[in-house]
């Protein structure tokens, strides 16, 4: 594993190396091990460690990055040479903000702190306890004469980041993930769940659940398309609902392609949704600094339904405090949420957090109070069909069901949607205490589960 | 390379590998981009290291580093072995691989001109000259260009005595205008959406695709598209474009003929298939015009799934998939071909990069194009009442890859044979073997492009791929059109 001491090493020779007027060097890599399992065999199983190296350099209003994953001074001296040669041929960029040193970075910040990411129970993980992990859950998966395949992955990471003004920042973490579908001849079940502390995870559990729902969910009964209230658990509102966070971004309104250009200031979903970017939540993870070095800041996005602010790059808050929109846009400042320069795109909030419900209601609150409905355990395959109405399409997975007069009925076949999330976070009756969750689709979040009326389905597959 | 290379197949050896093969691939890539007249985003990168995979206790073990030394490489394998073993510990059977006659050999992409060559500067121009075509219309609120170029370097040796040194070059631009206005956002993107066209071609693919010559006609589009009509919905005859056509292919026959996924392999991400392996020479996939073949041979043409020898050192091959709307074959590899009685791997085994297992990919998944001559324009003559729809925008299907729904960017009312007016907002969907099987018309080989789309995504941790799509146009009789729209 990379050291913070070598990081810096390695900064000062490269700094040594420029001829730019600044320089930045972006570190990141680790160890990464995934043990893979399907037909209740383990089948694939890999273990990898890497480390990159990005190297920007500037040379007045021009800017460019090379990589390379070779830390000795012969690649050293190729890439900084490619970043410079990529540099100098660029056209001046106006827009192009010298680089931050250490007390702009901070300026920002706030009182809140990153809590530690690092687990050392879960950086020791080693094959022999995945593959334990993954016997237990074919365990389950045999009493029950189901199928499982899924993945138990542990992995410890670090991120730098260098600047020629001073700048030097370091992040390490762990995290380990455990997903789980248990199938039947005609249903299936899913669960998956992860986090930088190993010891939160129980196979056993998951994989219980995961049984249960295949089990709960056999010999599914077709029911027509139609709009229908739902029940997302968490997983599923957070693969839908990601859909937009790229939308929260200065550089999307700025390029009139943001769902919410012209609609900030206003109330456009329910008044029980509140959603702010905050890495420092403790179920939160990831670096505490963006592309740039500058500290991620606790913005409010959304509050009571309406959406007052988005996320913002230095260069693009300088854009966007010249701009037509400046008046109509909420606080404007740049918030670390840059993605690395150069890039096109900007920003984007990556520690989504919805603000629990005033009266929460579990799941099976919800149910017990549905009429008629369908409780879903996963989206997948959800894309975006229209970008102003926000309507995404997709398919329901691995535990679908009809609700009715208060209970779950039977397994249902999968539905196609196609919702417009301002719609669909319009109709938001209940909510649950908002969890930290993952998918497959979307960022993980620490979102509810919800209930939903009007959810659109608009066609029903085979299974 | 082969030193590397030894000293990770011995060191396998010596701890009780029945099997091992190591791959050391070097990969450099340059992304250049535009965005409303300024660089957009301008990067090299270069990524080398190696991996060793070994069945040692009838299970499979995988483990990669960055670390070329004698030292790292030996941990590598060592650490492999220990994967493997750990593996072992969770399984019904032993793993069997399907024999393969050890070959010497080397093989790189054909090209004129090394993309590398072309200078920084030259590029960027062209993406400015295209970006300033396209913001010359009024009512353009976005230009994007984009041009990638990618080299890639392996060497392949196993402990059956195969050693395959490949060197592919692929070669992708494409740009995309918006239009915002109102409660609206358009968009026109050439010669395909997400990065437009790729191929494993040298920089003579981007001479070839006259992307400055069709960019005022793509702005105007865009622009066009706020005026036009919602398209209707309903039952429809359809023509899609060798582009959406081939993306269709790739979502409906490629990834369902995954032997992996059919087996269970994909399960818990990807997803399963609905071609279970009863239906091998059985179902009818499509009509009688439909035949597609799984091609990797460079005779099938630049594509993105063209290649010498896969990344297990089996040889590039034609499959026959689906022979005039019989379904006739799946990609396999070593280890799966015997499960459909095959006693060689089809050839389809890939890895992202250095640090990722091979797993099945697609190779160039293409239909066969028409025998009798016939153009788009013949196409459109001959319908009487359709929707012609062009260039993919959204696309979905489930995981078992029966029910799909595409969105196009752009689409034309047909009536007694002729275009009547453009549509916006056009969309279908259905179910793949219905679809499949309302095929009534293929345009011929002069309308028929080997389409790139470089972003396939698949297996956990999850690879990038790039897969090649043969397509000409094709007109599918009483489709769903509009779903997607309905209610919102």
């Amino acid at each position: 594993m990379l050291t913070q001491e070598k990081a810096g090493d390695i900064f000062d020779r490269i700094k040594k190396l420029s001829t730019a007027d600044e320089v930045e060097v972006f570190l990141t890599g680790g160890k990464f091990s995934l043990t893979r399992f399907a037909n209740n065999t383990i089948h694939q199983n890999v273990a990898e460690e890497n480390h990159t190296l990005s190297v920007r350099t500037a040379f007045g209003g021009r800017t460019a990055r090379a990589s390379t994953n070779k830390f000795d001074d012969e690649s050293l001296r190729r890439v900084v040479e490619a970043s410079e040669n990529l540099a100098k041929v660029q056209h001046p960029d106006p827009d192009l903000l010298p680089m931050p040193d250490r007390r702009e970075a901070d300026a920002n910040a706030g009182a809140g702190a990153t809590p530690s990411r690092h687990f050392a129970a879960t950086a020791a993980i080693t094959p022999e306890l995945r593959a334990d992990g993954v016997k237990r859950i074919v365990g389950v998966a045999g009493r029950q004469k189901l199928t499982a395949a899924g993945t138990y992955s542990s992995n410890e990471w670090v991120e730098a980041i260098f600047n020629s003004r001073g700048l030097n920042k370091w992040h390490e973490q762990t995290s380990a993930e455990i997903s789980i579908t248990m199938i039947a001849d005609d249903s299936s079940g899913w669960q998956k769940a992860n986090s930088p502390d190993a010891t939160n995870l129980d196979p056993l559990e998951l994989a219980e659940t995961a049984a249960q729902k295949t089990l709960d969910s056999a010999h599914p009964k077709e029911i027509p398309a139609g709009k229908y209230t739902v029940i997302l658990e968490p997983a599923a509102a957070l693969d839908i609902v990601g859909f937009m966070f790229w939308d929260y971004s200065g550089t999307s309104i700025l390029d009139q392609r943001s769902f919410l250009t012209g609609r900030i200031g206003e109330e456009i979903f329910g008044e029980n949704v509140t959603i702010w970017d905050d890495v420092n939540h403790p179920l939160q993870t990831g670096s505490p600094f963006d592309g740039e070095g500058m500290t991620r800041q606790r913005v409010p996005l959304v509050e009571k339904g309406v959406v007052n602010r988005v996320v913002y790059a230095r260069a693009t808050a300088a854009r966007m405090k010249q701009s037509e929109y400046r008046d109509n846009v909420g606080l404007i400042e740049a918030t670390g949420h840059g993605f690395l320069l150069p890039n096109e795109t900007g920003e984007m909030p990556m520690n989504i957090v919805f603000a629990a419900p005033q009266t929460p209601q579990t799941i099976e609150q919800m149910i017990a109070t549905t009429e008629r409905g369908v409780l879903v355990t996963r989206l997948w395959y959800i894309r975006e069909v229209e970008p102003y109405d926000k309507i995404c399409t997709g398919m329901t997975r691995d535990g679908t069901f009809l609700v009715e007069n208060g209970c779950v009925k039977h397994g249902v076949r999968n539905f196609r949607f196609n919702e417009s999330l301002i719609h669909m976070l319009s109709n938001v009756t209940a909510m649950s205490v908002p969890v930290r969750s993952c998918g497959e689709e979307s960022i993980d979040m620490v979102v509810p589960a919800m209930k939903i009326s009007e959810f659109n389905f608009t066609e029903v597959t085979r299974f | 390379m082969q030193q590397i290379a030894n000293w990770a197949l011995n060191t396998a050896a010596l701890r009780g590998a029945t099997y091992a093969d190591a791959r050391i691939v070097a990969q450099r890539s340059r992304a250049l981009t535009t965005k409303n007249g300024r660089v957009g985003s301008a990067s090299d990168s270069e990524s080398v290291g190696m991996s060793v995979r070994v069945l040692a206790d009838g299970a499979w073990g995988f483990a990669a580093s960055e670390d070329l030394s004698r030292a790292a490489v030996e941990a590598t394998a060592a650490h492999a072995i220990e994967i493997a073993r750990a593996s072992a510990r969770v399984k019904l059977r032993d793993v069997e691989m399907a024999p393969e006659r050890s070959v010497t050999t080397e093989w790189s992409t054909p090209y004129k001109i090394d993309p590398f060559s072309i200078s920084v500067e030259q590029n960027i121009d062209l993406l400015l000259n295209i970006d300033s075509e396209l913001r010359a219309v009024e009512g353009v609120t976005l230009a994007e260009t984009n041009l990638n170029f990618n080299r890639e370097e392996s060497w392949f040796v196993s402990s059956e005595g195969s050693d395959i040194h490949q060197t592919k070059y692929s070669t992708g631009a494409g740009y995309a205008a918006y239009a915002f206005a109102g409660n609206e956002i358009q968009k026109r993107s050439y010669p395909n959406s997400y990065g437009g066209q790729w191929q494993n071609k040298g920089y003579e693919l981007i001479e070839e695709l006259k992307l400055l010559e069709n960019a005022r006609r793509i702005a105007e589009e865009t622009v066009a598209l706020h005026s036009a009509d919602q398209c209707p919905e309903g039952t429809f005859d359809i023509i899609l474009d060798s582009s959406q056509l081939g993306l269709q292919i790739h979502e409906s026959v490629g990834h369902p003929i995954e032997l992996d996924r059919v087996l269970g392999m994909e399960a818990n991400f990807a997803g399963t298939s609905f071609l279970t392996l009863d239906k091998l020479r059985h179902l009818r996939y499509g009509s009688d015009l439909v035949s597609v073949v799984a091609d990797a041979r460079q005779e099938h043409g630049p594509g993105l799934g063209t290649f010498g020898y896969d990344d297990e050192g089996v040889p590039a091959q034609c499959t026959n998939i689906i022979t005039n709307g019989l379904f006739t074959g799946y990609l396999s590899s070593r280890e799966t071909a015997h499960t459909i009685g095959e006693n060689r791997s089809g050839g389809t085994l890939r890895a992202e990069g250095w640090n990722r297992l091979p797993m099945i990919r697609m190779t160039n998944i293409s239909l066969l194009p028409g025998e009798k001559p016939l153009s788009l324009e013949d196409l459109v003559s001959s319908t009487d009442h359709g929707i012609l729809m062009q260039t993919n925008r959204s696309w979905s299907i489930d995981d078992k890859r029966y029910n799909f729904q595409f969105g196009c960017e752009i689409g034309w009312e047909i009536k007694n044979g002729k275009r009547v007016r453009m549509v916006k907002n056009p969309s279908y969907s259905g179910i793949t073997t219905e679809f499949w099987n309302s095929l009534d018309a293929i345009c011929s080989l002069d309308e028929w492009t080997l389409w790139g789309t470089p972003n396939c995504g698949k297996g956990q941790p999850q690879q990038v791929m790039g897969t090649g799509h043969g397509a000409s146009p094709s007109r599918f009789r009483k489709i769903k059109v509009g779903s997607a729209y309905k209610s919102n």
